[in-house]
């Protein structure tokens, strides 16, 4: 099992809901895959009717796919269910106004957006998040937040990487609103996210609840006004 | 080795370490605590030369805050307009010919090096040594010399377009490239190894000081050469290959020792391996076209883009979120000393002054990128 697949299926114990239904799903697409092992021409999705909006998200695209993964990632997972294309289209061609994504676990295609895994997930559990990625030994790579003023949001992205030979890239996002902006630390389990927060702080405003030095970090210590805000006047 | 000490609170100073000081180099303050000539606790102050750079990418066209990438690390510019190329060519799904590929290797790879000289001869400069500045300097002046021939200046270079790069490469630069890496192949094993890293002063006052275990660096997300001086084989040409690094063979430097002396052998050893893959590029360079076919104004389609480049410090990240539009919605640059830097209060807890300046010069700062 390729650690993208390994990952992707740890981080669905914060989507338990989903997590049964991944099963399913990878257990139906090893029966479709052994069944359509001869007749690869067919790579139309035969039940879109049955999925879940979540579900359909995950549901694995069998041919064309496959052989996209294998092509972009070093060890493409073998019986297991890749989905690659669900994801990519889900994150591109239909953004937030259309239809809001689902929380999950999307795998992204690596060579358009430069990164495996992409997690949407609620404020509270990107601690749980963190624990999942810690446990599996990853680092962090950077926090950042992203204001959609239009919306009235603000999103929180996590880059996390490995530093071994393995390559797989997770970032996780959660939207905060922009009237509340709160969410809990991970600075308690990555120490270096300690001042990646104090800096989306700096930036935006967004308060890092449990942090134990929440202060300016890259402004001036008296600095009054969140710049990278999409209202913000110089 | 640390000297780990127990303190009494009445009995400690605060001292402030710059931000003016010369081993700072450039305007990095740290907020010591000191229990004698130990360090207690050491807090470092950023900020002080903040351009608030991810701003002014979302007020200008793509193309208009290429010279800014430079700006930020001016030591390794040529890196950060490869790895902002690369996340808008991503973005937009540009390719970039294969001469021009090659051409921002090579010139890259002059960069690293010079970018290493520079390291060495100021970190020399740190512990005391002056002589050592002369040497790395001359042949620094050389690879300023032929990066200016092409890319039109000498520091901060703005040479990458999206899709190729601004200027052709010649004969003269071709052989002028020959020629510095045989003069710094024979002029490193006595100006730069029996000179320096023979000597017994600077063995003591390096080894086994600074220890960073593999999962501080971990914790803290460190890249780069402080990573490969704590044993970890991780390099962003290796590992998650971009451009084309596939194609040139080079060891990746790495020390198990993970002190300030393995940080400082990891990057000498990399200016050798810089000098192998130009080689080999120069050797490989093709023909053809030097830049694709790129729209005047440039609309990535709407979505969240990640890419990242090897520079001299680690891992440069760029997160280009694009809502269309003919400017970046978001930018965010994750710059790799920023990481490195945040392990300091932790590592240097305990140590002696002048280890611990030892210690920070051996993580390459370069205050302009983590202040961005």
């Amino acid at each position: 099992m390729s650690i993208i697949e390994e990952t992707r299926i740890a981080l669905l114990e914060l989507f338990p809901e989903l997590a049964a239904a991944d099963v399913e799903a990878s257990a139906q697409a090893e029966a479709e895959a052994q069944a359509k092992a001869e007749a690869e021409a067919e790579a139309t999705m035969s039940e879109p009717d049955a999925a879940t909006a979540e579900q359909e998200a995950q549901e694995p695209i069998p041919d064309d796919a496959t052989k996209e993964q294998e092509a972009e990632t070093t060890s493409a997972p073998e019986g297991a269910a890749p989905k690659t294309e669900a994801g990519a289209k889900d994150d591109e061609q239909e953004p937030e106004e259309e239809e809001p994504r689902q929380n999950g676990v999307l795998v992204s295609d690596y060579v358009k957006q430069g990164v495996h895994l992409d997690v949407l997930c609620d404020p509270d559990q990107v601690v749980d998040a963190a624990q999942i990625l810690d446990q599996a030994e990853f680092f962090i790579e950077a926090i950042t937040g992203v204001d959609w003023i239009k919306e009235d949001q603000l999103e929180v992205i996590y880059d996390y990487n490995r530093n071994d030979d393995q390559l797989c890239r997770v970032v996780v996002r959660t939207r905060i609103p922009r009237s509340e902006p709160v969410i809990p630390t991970i600075s308690s389990i990555f120490p270096g996210a300690d001042w990646h927060e104090r800096e989306t702080y700096d930036f935006f405003g967004i308060r890092f609840q449990g942090h134990s030095n929440l202060i300016r970090i890259l402004l001036p210590e008296d600095a009054d006004f969140y710049p990278l805000l999409k209202d913000f006047t110089p | 080795m640390t000297f780990p000490i127990q303190c009494s609170n009445d009995e400690t100073f605060v001292l402030n370490l710059g931000p003016q000081h010369p081993a700072t180099h450039g305007v990095l303050r740290v907020k010591l605590t000191m229990d004698g000539e130990y360090i207690a606790k050491a807090e470092p102050v950023l900020g002080y030369i903040h351009r608030m750079h991810e701003k002014m990418a979302e007020d200008q066209p793509l193309p208009q805050f290429m010279p800014n990438t430079a700006r930020m690390d001016y030591l390794h510019a040529l890196a950060y307009n490869h790895g902002y190329a690369l996340v808008v060519e991503r973005a937009a799904g540009i390719e970039v010919p294969e001469r021009a590929e090659y051409i921002r290797v090579i010139t890259v790879e002059l960069n690293r090096i010079s970018s290493h000289l520079l390291w060495w001869a100021a970190f020399l400069l740190d512990l005391g040594g002056f002589s050592p500045l002369l040497y790395a300097f001359d042949d620094r002046e050389k690879i300023q010399d032929l990066l200016e021939s092409v890319t039109g200046s000498r520091l901060t270079y703005c040479y990458m377009r999206f899709g190729g790069v601004y200027n052709d490469i010649d004969d003269d630069f071709i052989t002028g490239t020959r020629d510095f890496i045989k003069r710094l192949r024979s002029r490193l094993p006595r100006y730069y190894h029996d000179l320096v890293t023979g000597n017994i002063i600077f063995i003591k006052r390096l080894k086994d000081i600074g220890f960073i275990t593999p999962e501080i660096c971990r914790k803290y997300g460190a890249t780069g050469p402080v990573l490969r001086g704590s044993g970890i084989q991780f390099d962003i040409r290796k590992n998650e290959p971009y451009s084309v690094y596939p194609e040139f063979n080079f060891d990746v430097p790495v020390y198990n020792e993970c002190d300030s002396l393995a940080r400082y052998m990891v990057r000498m050893d990399e200016v050798e391996q810089s000098m192998r893959i130009i080689e080999q590029a120069l050797d490989k360079l093709p023909d053809g076209p030097i830049k694709a076919k790129v729209p005047k104004i440039l609309k990535p389609a709407a979505g969240d883009y990640y890419a990242a480049v090897e520079a001299a410090r680690g891992c440069f990240g760029c997160r280009l979120v694009s809502d269309g539009g003919k400017n970046a919605y978001r930018l965010k640059l994750r710059s790799p000393t920023f990481s490195n830097l945040s392990l300091f209060g932790e590592v240097a807890e305990g140590m002696l002054l002048p280890d611990a300046l030892a210690f920070m010069g051996s993580l390459d700062l370069v205050i302009p990128e983590i202040d961005r």
